[in-house]
């Protein structure tokens, strides 16, 4: 091989690679954009955090998101009628056709939320951009919103706590329930539920800002058949399920 | 007689001259120890210096207004998801933190607990907060926000009923007693 041609080659091979990083850096740029704000920016309604859920990509018996959300959130573990779980395992079984599903179940974050309007305190609120929350500073832990909640996604703390994770304060005598990891969204991350999920290679919770028509999961919901789970008490919830 | 007249004399002048002397002594060490209260007869609360150089406000304004500060910031975090750090309990806790336990709480030294314990003010916020600095949270080993570790403090909380261990065991001894005594009976 000639030293021109070598030297023609090695100039192709760097100017694509340039091209490759220009055509890229734009893409992560936006995507730190459209993801987290900057720490003086209120969370705003343009945007609504969701969540996507394939059953079909969900493995049956595996525990991962759960394991995952207990970690990231300081949760025993435990599934007793007085331990927090803010997500569960649920397998499906439809009788007739003896067709099974599993799937992750957890605050489905509606857009009207039966929790919100039974709390009589107002510690249980919808946050601008579609999370629903309870401020435990206000909240006095009547356990209304327990019983509003179609979706047995709440808990109540019975026991004192200790050793918290620094992000997440959680006590004694408040309802509580899944933030949708509120405190790293917040920074530009996932939720700990769907990168366990995807740590175990299965991909099957996306999350992401269903108005951003460019986002993954606004792409996903416009291509495939999905379904809220009780669609009809109207609720709206921000997860959706693929596959069910 | 006029020479022990003399002597008194003499020696009143020099008693006086001495107890005048000594009460300027004790003035001049009066003043020169009033800038520095902490060794006078008001007990003041010791409390450990943070880590960084200054606090985000001045040592008064934070005396009076941290609470509302936090209260403020509380809100704007919970519900708009404003986390700027100034004002954030996150942030005071990452330089207040004692570098003996790497917690605000625990001993009467500790910066949260040394002023609230002295003024009789009960703190809520780590209850369900964590005392400690984020990176370290769980290296350190186990803490109980609340109830100080036993090592450290020198009274025993975990008593109930506010009665000292040989106090209970004697109420129970002479309940103990007059059951027997009423079945002998």
């Amino acid at each position: 091989m000639s030293d021109v041609n070598q030297s023609r080659r090695e100039f192709l091979g760097k100017t694509a690679a340039a091209t490759a990083g220009l055509a890229i850096a734009p893409g992560v740029m936006l995507i730190d954009m459209a993801h987290g704000r900057a720490p003086e920016d209120a969370a705003s309604s343009s945007v609504r955090w969701g969540m996507l859920v394939d059953s079909n990509q969900c493995k049956p018996g595996c525990n991962d998101c759960v394991t995952g959300c207990n970690k990231e959130n300081g949760l025993s573990g435990g599934t007793s009628e007085t331990d927090s779980q803010w997500i569960r395992k649920v397998e499906l079984k439809d009788l007739r056709s003896g067709i099974t599903a599993s799937l992750p179940m957890m605050c489905q974050h509606c857009a009207e939320p039966p929790c919100v309007d039974v709390c009589p305190t107002g510690a249980s609120f919808k946050r601008a951009d579609g999370i629903v929350l309870v401020d435990k500073h206000i909240c006095i832990g009547c356990r209304y919103c327990v019983m509003a909640c179609p979706y047995k996604a709440r808990s109540f703390v019975h026991e004192e706590l200790t050793d918290q994770n620094p992000d997440v304060p959680r006590g004694k005598g408040v309802v509580e329930s899944c933030t949708m990891c509120v405190h790293r969204i917040d920074k530009g991350q996932n939720t700990a539920c769907a990168d366990a999920c995807s740590a175990a290679g299965h991909n099957a919770i996306i999350f992401g800002d269903l108005n951003d028509p460019n986002s993954e999961i606004a792409k996903r919901v416009a291509t495939y058949a999905t379904k809220q789970v009780r669609a009809d008490l109207g609720l709206n919830p921000g997860v959706r399920y693929q596959g069910i | 007689m006029t020479n022990l007249a003399k002597l008194r004399s003499l020696l009143n002048w020099k008693w006086g001259a001495l107890i005048a002397a000594l009460l300027a002594i004790s003035a001049v060490s009066v003043a020169s120890s009033e800038p520095e209260s902490s060794s006078g007869r008001t007990p003041k609360p010791t409390i450990e210096a943070g880590k960084g150089e200054k606090c985000v406000e001045d040592t008064d304004y934070m005396r009076r207004n941290h609470m509302k500060l936090l209260m403020h910031q509380r809100d704007d975090t919970m519900h708009k998801g404003i986390r700027t750090k100034k004002y954030s309990l996150q942030n005071c806790i990452e330089c207040h933190a004692s570098k003996k336990n790497n917690s605000v709480l625990g001993s009467n030294e500790n910066f949260c607990q040394s002023c609230h314990s002295y003024a009789a003010v009960k703190i809520d916020c780590f209850e369900c907060h964590a005392t400690k600095p984020k990176a370290t949270v769980n290296a350190a080993g186990f803490f109980h926000p609340i109830i100080p570790p036993s090592s450290e403090g020198d009274v025993k909380v975990n008593d109930s009923h506010g009665l000292s261990f040989s106090m209970r065991q004697q109420m129970r001894g002479s309940v103990v007693d007059k059951n027997i005594a009423g079945a002998s009976k």
